[in-house]
């Protein structure tokens, strides 16, 4: 894997995703995948399906025990639920994401901050909205189903002893992570609007988004 | 733990490597206890009445600010009540984010066994099991996320390395109480990070009681997130706090 820094000018896609809104892109096998958190401390929660299958999907506990690491960066592989790798990062300039922390809802955040916290928008409202375009096996659209535990691009988790905490971002304004796609997948987002806790620094900012062909 | 017989309705022993799943009603306490010093029961947990809503790995650890389960904490659902709250624990440190082995995994590390040749000895894998039982209920791989492995603690490093922690659990029992009517589904196959020679996983009891609310206060004042989450099971379920 070379340390080559690609070309803006040569990606066949770039584009920018506003804060808080969904993203669904599909990638060809061989293709780069680079998402630019533009402002720093942006969380970037993320789902990927096989695009051929959409049953064979992204799996975080897969994707933890098979490398026996909680945490991903360069050189990770990101595992379905049926033993394949999807996509491998191959670049990363932030050094540090989260696989653990989930996705917020507006019913997890009724839990974890006050009632009134359920009226905020959310990424799983996200996942839905943009899940209702993607179809699985049959042409029926995916849904709350088919939703199932996310990678949360630049955003910090950590793990001390029992503990576990939302950190601080260890991002910051022009970092990126590049994956490579080991199937054709298709890749659904939510640029996360969490205002109640730090993973985006209590301030939502958007991202950008690139595709290249397999080099 | 000790346990009169005041209130039992049933006890399955699932035995190693094994599969099972069932209803737990409303208001049993469910009784987990270790057969042998190296046991794992993998669980997923579904509201019966919609099983869309099924337990959230990830919501029911950062509501609680825990990497691992305990006595205290909740099992939360994705939307945000708690299916039920583990009243008492022998053992601690219940991971929740390694999920299971599968077939492949299976075969490498302990050979290849079918049933023609090794009946129902036949090694299993985590996958396996779960499917299984899944399925018998009209679910299915979209149903199959991050579940916890009941006995096994996992050690996490500073740069998020991981490790299972060797125990003996021989006898170890975790209780659970039961806020809402619950489709659980249970695998005995090894943790998928237990690396030993054999496979020879200990056997699981489970041991149902109806009880009175039993222990539910410890849980529900372990940290503010989990009064709302009792909160809003109880509006849910259309009862007043």
């Amino acid at each position: 894997m070379s340390d080559h820094v690609r070309d803006a000018a040569t990606a066949v896609r770039d584009e920018v995703c506003a804060a808080g809104e969904p993203w669904v892109g599909q990638l060809r096998v061989g293709q780069i995948f680079r998402i630019v958190d533009l402002m720093g401390n942006q969380a970037v929660d993320t789902l990927f399906y096989a695009t051929a299958d959409p049953e064979v999907r992204y799996s975080a506990a897969d994707t933890i025990r098979r490398q026996r690491q909680l945490y991903l960066t360069k050189g990770s592989r990101l595992w379905s639920s049926d033993g394949r790798v999807m996509l491998t990062i191959v670049a990363d300039t932030c050094g540090r994401h989260d696989t653990v922390g989930g996705a917020c809802s507006a019913e997890s955040n009724s839990v974890r901050y006050a009632f009134d916290r359920c009226f905020m928008h959310s990424c799983r409202d996200n996942f839905l909205a943009a899940l209702s375009a993607v179809r699985g096996a049959g042409g029926s659209p995916l849904g709350k189903r088919d939703i199932t535990s996310n990678v949360n691009f630049f955003m910090n988790v950590p793990v001390e002893g029992e503990k576990l905490t939302f950190a601080d971002g260890v991002s910051a304004p022009g970092k990126y992570v590049e994956m490579r796609a080991d199937m054709d997948v298709t890749v659904v987002m939510s640029n996360c609007p969490q205002l109640n806790n730090p993973c985006n620094a209590y301030n939502p900012t958007p991202i950008r988004l690139l595709v290249w062909d397999a080099p | 733990m000790m346990d009169s017989g005041r209130g039992r309705l049933w006890r399955v022993d699932i035995p190693g490597g094994q599969h099972w799943s069932g209803i737990v009603r409303r208001g049993t306490r469910l009784r987990l206890t270790a057969q042998g010093p190296v046991a794992n029961a993998a669980m997923l947990l579904y509201n019966q009445a919609d099983r869309l809503e099924r337990y959230n790995m990830a919501d029911t650890l950062k509501a609680q600010h825990t990497a691992l389960l305990g006595a205290g904490h909740v099992l939360m659902s994705d939307m945000g009540r708690v299916l039920a709250g583990i009243i008492a624990d022998e053992a601690g440190g219940h991971e929740t984010f390694c999920g299971v082995s599968d077939t492949a995994d299976v075969r490498e590390r302990y050979g290849a066994t079918r049933f023609q040749e090794d009946r129902n000895a036949r090694f299993l894998s985590g996958r396996e099991g779960l499917l299984a039982e899944l399925r018998k209920w009209g679910l299915g791989v979209a149903d199959l996320t991050a579940n916890i492995n009941w006995f096994s603690r996992v050690a996490v490093d500073r740069d998020g390395g991981i490790a299972l922690q060797a125990r003996n659990v021989q006898g170890v029992s975790v209780d659970l109480y039961f806020e809402m009517d619950t489709l659980v589904a249970i695998s005995t196959a090894p943790h998928p990070l237990d690396d030993a020679a054999r496979y020879a996983p200990a056997g699981v009891t489970l041991l149902a009681k109806r009880m009175q609310a039993a222990g539910r206060e410890l849980c529900r004042l372990h940290c503010a997130e989990n009064g709302r989450a009792y909160a809003n099971t109880q509006a849910y379920l259309g009862e007043g706090a």
